[in-house]
């Protein structure tokens, strides 16, 4: 409406005419002002020069103030570097641009045209999000002319759309539905049939109605630049367009889901959310995702008690905007094999429901039955911090240190928390310009990982070598080798890749934690440190030597000094999992006593013999640690099922039981126990850098042995007790990873 | 009741519409054929089939694989992905005149770029032919020129004539019947193009046929079809070229130079 108030101060025909009638319809500007814009620009008044709010946060930094220019949005004077669109003045300026194939993240395409503005001096409006500014150029965003153009635009796009906005799941978060608020008649003068356009079969993920499709082509750009596949493109011409992959073609990518969001309107949307809720009935929950250990922000969008589904959140330094298949879709595993009460194991070998009481007792029974020794606690790869540390709390107070974590391996580093953490950073991969990917498939282990390492190579050509089993990338890279053989001819100079991590100036190692469970996994990392050691990869300012880690709980359970040997289950006569479902448990004794804590009835419970139920990572607050040591934590969207409970507060009462209770009664007393193990954990979002000199780190005598490498993650789409349990996982795995 | 304006208004709109739907030389079959109208040959998606499937094992001749090679070098080697089109040109004439879609995975694997980035190309040309096409494919040009000197009538005779719907292959896999955007001839309306893939891409031609007429068009199929080649260009015996009927009437003499220029003095 502030069109028409502009409008009504210019035109004193028109202000005549409003304040007769009461008109309420929507004003179509064919007027004489459209003829005569220098009168109808004159006529504008004074601009404010107030200053105003970049929109959506948006800031420059000018580096080079000789390369700068100034522009003016509305009369509003914007400096910005050379080489910027006059749509990013505008947003500079605090003006919010209709866009619909312009995407931040995406090259620029130029092909919806509602960006168009009227500049001064141009014949004709200009596409904002294509156009470079140029010294003193005069931006009108809000003009007769810019708004006639963006409505013509806005007829033309309307003219093919289905306008079946009431079954379309994008509706209430459509771009399209939005602007044609602003920009859309209420009536058509299109009599022509509608296009149609065949739905195209992307898997299990992305449902298509490619009728309703703009071609905006972000998707096609979004496979090819930021998910590295190129499945989708532009076919046909004109009226014909249409968005496919030509080809009876799956979108096999791990990032396949982020389409779903950046597709302004609702020819892509979610599969397994269809039908299933409007976006307005959802309350959004921001959390931290526990499915690797990447540590990527969404939003858990819940209703009532049921997660409907999950969306990702911006974070630059993890995830930018984008999330994994996994992440987005594990969802349905949170609803299905859930265990709800505590069960003890019968004689005849079914579990019998009990009251809590009953199964904390007979748990204190028997701990105390055993020897202190044979008291093993093992953390499972979906852990909180503040459940391990209560876990090793209670264990210690039991008298047992035989506390661990699945997947750390045998004798791990934690002393020096450079030695298992991803020390450049994930953002900061995109300043390397050699990789050296070591053991480690960052396409299946850490896909956000992968996608930075993707952007990099894209914007920069950097090399990639890999050392380890064959495996699938989505950029050019070099195999060298396949197990630690590779590694000591690098060590040695013997290699051809040796000239090239010297002449780099900014290598990187990745080191997967694949690894960590090798016998010689101690010789592997003094190898990898010799290489970066002759390579110059670490030199101030730049720490090049990274291990990725595979589990939301690794990097916050080693801070933590869950540190045992998973030797000890040897002689174990009573074995806490706490969510431990991948722990190797051949070696344990068949007369010991198994308890198993978790939220899902998967591989760990076939060995229980008392069953604890836990809330999931969506039911509680807790603190997770990413592969870069970034601590974030857990927001609860959805009430706990059940009699379940969350983790800390059962081990706690479990203590109680037991006689040894732990000192904590709230999450802040178990925070505030935290601060003092590991104070990182609480500095929410920041790094911290290792206070121990790496000098100190002791020297490892181990033999290397010449077994090749293998590959850690088996199956990407099931990796933890959620995501075996969810229905479009495994629909993922069956008809993705078809070979 | 509606005034009586407005009903005059409705009746000359329904005259003016009658008008239109009864134009005498249209007849059923040919609007039939108009309710399908489409510029390619096919679909913009890809169905299996037996003669055309991604599993067919599809090369480049050992002389077109010279060709390639000339083609290549005209690119620098960063960007091979360059000579797509000439590529795609010198499948379709080694393949009689279409693409299957392990051609284009072909060249695709030649210029080292992802296949769809060459299935774009393949179905945004029209030219190119992504199902069978006739050993003669005769595109009759359909932009406003020809159209208004006739070229639904061409179409329709030959259509007729052959029996077949438009981008329908005859049954003795000689002819095939396409559309095209102007081919600016529009001064020797209305035209057609045979494109001749009969002799795979050495024979290939791609010859232009203007100032035809429903007769002229059939006698000219006939003729491709006994194997005898048809002259070329325009059809009407008193013109040559496209200069006038019965010879030029202007630009008779040499030009006079321009009146108020010394061109010595230059």
């Amino acid at each position: 409406m502030s069109f028409l108030r502009a409008l009504r101060r210019v035109h004193p025909l028109i202000r005549a005419n409003f304040s007769n009638s009461r008109v309420t319809s929507r004003w179509i500007s064919s007027t004489p002002d459209l003829h005569n814009p220098e009168a109808a620009a004159a006529a504008v008044p004074e601009p404010e020069f107030r200053p105003r709010t970049p929109v959506g946060g948006a800031r420059i930094e000018i580096q080079n103030p000789d390369d700068s220019v100034e522009v003016f949005v509305d009369g509003y004077p914007v400096k910005l570097p050379k080489g910027m669109t006059v749509m990013q003045a505008c947003e500079l300026a605090g003006v919010d641009i209709p866009r619909f194939c312009y995407h931040s993240r995406l090259s620029i395409a130029g092909n919806c045209r509602m960006c168009l503005v009227e500049v001064e001096k141009s014949p004709k409006p200009v596409a904002s999000c294509a156009m470079p500014v140029a010294p003193g150029m005069k931006i009108k965003t809000d003009t007769p002319i810019a708004k006639k153009a963006r409505e013509g635009v806005m007829e033309f796009l309307l003219m093919n759309h289905p306008l079946d906005c009431p079954i379309c799941d994008q509706g209430g978060e459509c771009d399209l539905q939005d602007q044609s608020m602003v920009f859309g008649s209420d009536r058509g003068r299109f009599t022509e049939m509608k296009r149609s356009v065949v739905d195209k079969n992307l898997g299990p993920l992305v449902k298509t109605v490619m009728t309703r499709c703009i071609q905006c082509t972000r998707c096609v750009r979004f496979a090819s630049e930021v998910a590295g596949v190129q499945d989708l493109g532009m076919l046909g011409r004109g009226s014909g367009e249409e968005i496919g992959t030509y080809v009876e073609k799956l979108m096999t990518s791990e990032l396949s889901g982020n389409v779903i969001d950046i597709c302004p309107v609702g020819a892509l949307t979610s599969k397994p959310f269809a039908f299933k809720a409007r976006n307005w009935e959802l309350k959004g929950t921001e959390s931290i995702d526990v499915t690797d250990a990447v540590g990527s922000n969404i939003r858990i969008d819940s209703r009532g008690p049921e997660v409907m589904r999950i969306l990702p959140r911006l974070n630059e330094d993890i995830n930018e905007e984008w999330i994994s298949d996994k992440t987005r879709f594990c969802y349905d595993g949170l609803k299905r094999q859930r265990l709800n009460d505590p069960m003890i194991r019968d004689h005849d070998g079914k579990f019998k429901p009990v009251t809590w009481r009953d199964a904390l007792a007979i748990v204190a029974e028997v701990a105390h039955g055993v020897n202190p020794d044979e008291i093993v606690g093992i953390a499972g790869q979906l852990s909180d911090a503040e459940s391990m540390i209560a876990l090793k709390d209670f264990l210690n107070r039991m008298g047992s240190n035989n506390v661990m974590c699945e997947g750390n391996g045998l004798n791990p580093q934690a002393d020096i928390r450079s030695s298992f953490l991803l020390n450049s950073n994930i953002a900061g991969l995109e300043n390397a310009d050699l990789f050296l990917i070591v053991g480690s498939q960052p396409r299946v282990e850490a896909p956000l990982v992968n996608a930075r390492i993707q952007k990099t190579v894209r914007a920069t050509q950097a090399k990639v070598a890999y050392i380890g089993p064959p495996a699938n990338f989505n950029y050019d890279h070099e195999h060298i080798g396949t197990g630690p053989q590779t590694l000591l001819d690098i060590a040695e100079g013997r290699h051809p890749f040796c000239s090239a991590i010297l002449s780099a100036k900014k290598p990187a190692i990745i080191v997967g934690a694949g690894l960590f469970g090798r016998k010689d996994k101690d010789a592997i990392v003094a190898a990898v440190e010799t290489i970066s050691k002759l390579g110059g990869v670490t030199r101030p300012g730049w720490n090049g030597l990274n291990y990725l880690l595979l589990n939301a709980a690794q990097a916050s359970a080693l801070d933590l000094g869950l540190v045992s040997s998973p030797d000890v289950i040897r002689s174990a006569k009573f074995v806490y999992l706490m969510g431990a479902d991948d722990a190797n448990l051949d070696d344990l004794p068949k007369d010991a006593f198994v308890l198993y804590q978790g939220h899902h009835g998967d591989r760990g419970v076939y060995r229980a013999n008392v069953i604890f139920p836990s809330s999931a990572f969506s039911e509680k607050e807790g603190t997770y640690e990413n592969t870069e040591g970034c601590a974030q934590w857990t927001i609860p969207a959805v009430p706990t099922v059940g009699d379940s409970r969350d983790d800390w507060k059962i081990v706690r009462a479990l203590s109680e039981v037991a006689g040894v209770r732990l000192p904590y009664d709230s999450l802040m007393a178990v925070r505030a126990r935290l601060s003092r193990v590991a104070p990182n954990l609480l500095n929410v979002d920041a790094r911290e850098r290792s206070t121990i000199s790496e000098e100190l780190r002791p020297e490892f005598k181990q033999k290397l042995s010449m077994a090749p490498f293998g590959a850690a993650v088996e199956n990407f789409y099931m990796t933890d007790s959620i995501t075996r349990s969810s229905k479009i996982m495994a629909q993922c795995s069956s008809t993705l990873l078809k070979k | 009741m509606f005034s009586p304006t407005s009903r005059l208004a409705a009746k000359r709109l329904h005259g003016i519409r009658r008008m239109f739907l009864q134009s005498p030389s249209v007849s059923a079959a040919a609007a039939a054929a108009e309710t399908s109208r489409s510029y390619s040959t096919a679909l913009n998606y890809h169905i299996d089939s037996p003669d055309n499937n991604p599993n067919m094992k599809w090369e480049f001749s050992a002389n077109n694989l010279e060709k390639v090679k000339e083609i290549l070098s005209h690119y620098p080697s960063n960007y091979k992905q360059s000579g797509v089109i000439p590529l795609l040109d010198l499948a379709q004439q080694q393949h009689g005149g279409w693409l299957p879609v392990s051609a284009m995975n072909e060249i695709a694997r030649i210029i080292e770029v992802a296949p769809i980035r060459v299935y774009e190309v393949a179905t945004f040309y029209s030219m190119f032919n992504r199902t069978k096409v006739g050993k003669y494919h005769l595109l009759v040009c359909g932009t406003t020129p020809c159209m208004i000197s006739g070229s639904r009538d061409i179409e329709n005779a030959l259509l007729k004539h052959l029996g077949v719907k438009r981008n329908e292959v005859t049954k003795d896999g000689l002819f095939s019947i396409g559309e095209m955007e102007c081919m600016g001839c529009c001064v020797n309306a209305p035209m057609i193009a045979i494109a001749d893939y009969s002799n795979g891409s050495e024979g290939y031609s791609y010859n232009y046929y203007e100032d035809v007429t429903p007769k002229r068009v059939i006698e000219i199929v006939e003729m491709l079809r006994k194997g005898q080649s048809p002259p070329v260009g325009t059809q009407n015996p008193n013109r040559t070229r496209g200069g006038p009927e019965g010879g030029n009437t202007t630009l008779l003499g040499e030009p006079k130079p321009p009146p108020c220029r010394d061109l010595d003095a230059c």
